[in-house]
């Protein structure tokens, strides 16, 4: 079904105020396997993400979906950041909002924002005001969110990174439904375990870097970059 | 009206000003009124204008936004006599919008004070949208969400917070005399405003009047602001 992937990225660099963030990064992220983003904090995971989903331009190199409409790949594709941002009205009105802005006609909006509520297990608080939920809820909110939009690729930047384990849990299986519904996962997270749960196959950032890409079993077995030894090993990949 | 009578003292004045209060003088209603008619106009015209521009300089990037802001921030502390002074020029008789015939009409108050207010509320709301626009900006790019309808959804989504703008210009504007004496003139029954007859009756002795209506004034003020705290208050505990 995917016209926007592969996603190609060439000789990708990132500079911010003459600091350089990301450097020189080429690689195709395909259809089909959950790509999981690891890599320690400041590795450069959320800006890769964001320069992916087109939130940030990249000092050097060229990000190109399959799909050379710009404002179709825009559509195709949407994103849940480690911190959800809601509108101050109510959760349900939080999804049609979103749908609107996709330019979806209003009988679908309401169809589709109730499926994706009931999907993130979130309609008995539908009429709530979002931002009085908790946070565990409100993340579950920005994926019915994304959920509603369809998307052919789901961008997660640290989506369980401020939850508790048993909210984790919740936005996991959320994910896994993605998943099972055919939407392309690309994860950011520097939790190991979640990155063996939900991944296919891993994309080790280290200081700006690409330094490994494998599938998830073999990185965690066998990782080849002394880099990711001692990031598995919990040691700071720096010292 | 009270009497002739001076009070010696700002007790006896205070009490002259409790019984003006309590004798429901319709002299002294009219006045009220058509003071919160012609300060509640421009707030209402001020922030239909102020509140686009605001969230216009927030979310746009053009060259000179920041002098945009800066000359925002700088007209907030528009000298209220200057602003009666250019709007005298251009309704004046000879002036621009002379054939109106707009001078010393309550029109003309309201435009002098819409004018007068305007950069407060623009500035502040300025100053709030942004702080929102840094907060929701990478979620609203993401949903696609960018330029009018950014401004429209932030604007839509901050209304709580703007009452404080608004207020801050409904301030302004009640509490200004200079802008109103020279646009309107200060004619006895026409655009006479609390403002403007306590400056007069000050300047003629009468304290007891001028000191009731400034005791009307401040708890006018106060009752305003106390029911938009209420509503903002109730409205944010409402919806976080």
């Amino acid at each position: 079904m995917s016209a926007l992937l592969p996603l190609r990225l060439d000789g990708v660099s990132f500079a911010a105020g003459g600091r350089p963030i990301l450097d020189n990064i080429s690689a195709e992220i395909g259809a089909g396997p959950n790509t999981v983003i690891l890599g320690a904090n400041g590795a450069g995971k959320s800006v890769l993400m964001r320069l992916m989903h087109g939130l940030l331009v990249p000092s050097a190199g060229r990000i190109d979906w399959s799909d050379p409409d710009r404002g179709r790949a825009r559509q195709l594709q949407a994103m849940v950041f480690q911190r959800p941002v809601m509108l101050r009205r109510s959760a349900r009105a939080n999804v049609t909002f979103a749908l609107q802005a996709a330019g979806i006609a209003c009988a679908e909006r309401e169809r589709r924002a109730d499926e994706a509520l009931r999907e993130v297990g979130l309609s008995h608080l539908a009429g709530r005001p979002a931002r009085v939920l908790s946070g565990g809820e409100q993340q579950r909110l920005a994926l019915a969110r994304a959920w509603a939009l369809h998307p052919e690729v789901l961008f997660l930047d640290e989506p369980t990174a401020s939850l508790d384990p048993s909210a984790t849990r919740e936005i996991e299986t959320i994910i896994k439904a993605f998943d099972a519904s055919g939407t392309k996962i690309v994860m950011a997270t520097h939790n190991l375990g979640q990155a063996q749960r939900l991944g296919d196959e891993v994309l080790f950032l280290h200081q700006g870097r690409l330094v490994e890409r494998a599938p998830v079993e073999t990185f965690f077995k066998q990782p080849a970059s002394p880099e990711a030894v001692a990031f598995i090993k919990g040691e700071l990949p720096w010292a | 009206m009270a009497g002739g009578n001076i009070p010696g003292t700002m007790i006896e004045a205070l009490g002259g000003a409790a019984a003006l209060i309590a004798s429901g003088d319709p002299k002294l209603i009219e006045i009220i009124v058509l003071s919160l008619k012609v300060s509640l106009s421009a707030v209402f015209f001020a922030t239909l204008l102020a509140l686009p521009i605001g969230a216009a300089v927030a979310v746009a990037r053009f060259p000179g936004r920041h002098a945009v802001i800066v000359l925002l921030n700088a007209l907030m502390g528009l000298p209220p006599v200057v602003v009666g002074l250019v709007v005298y020029l251009l309704l004046s008789r000879s002036g621009p919008l002379g054939e109106f015939g707009l001078l010393f009409t309550p029109p003309a108050m309201v435009v002098a004070q819409t004018i007068l207010i305007l950069p407060i509320i623009a500035a502040l709301a300025r100053q709030a949208v942004e702080d929102a626009w840094i907060e929701y900006q990478e979620q609203l790019r993401s949903l696609g969400v960018v330029g009018v309808s950014a401004a429209l959804t932030l604007l839509w989504d901050i209304r709580y917070s703007l009452v404080t703008a608004i207020l801050a210009g409904l301030g302004r504007a009640s509490a200004e005399v200079g802008a109103v004496m020279i646009v309107g003139g200060n004619i006895d029954g026409v655009t006479r405003v609390m403002t403007t007859t306590i400056a007069l009756e000050t300047s003629k002795g009468d304290l007891p009047l001028a000191l009731g209506l400034g005791i009307v004034l401040i708890l006018l003020v106060l009752l305003l602001n106390a029911a938009a705290f209420i509503v903002k208050e109730v409205a944010q505990r409402k919806y976080g």
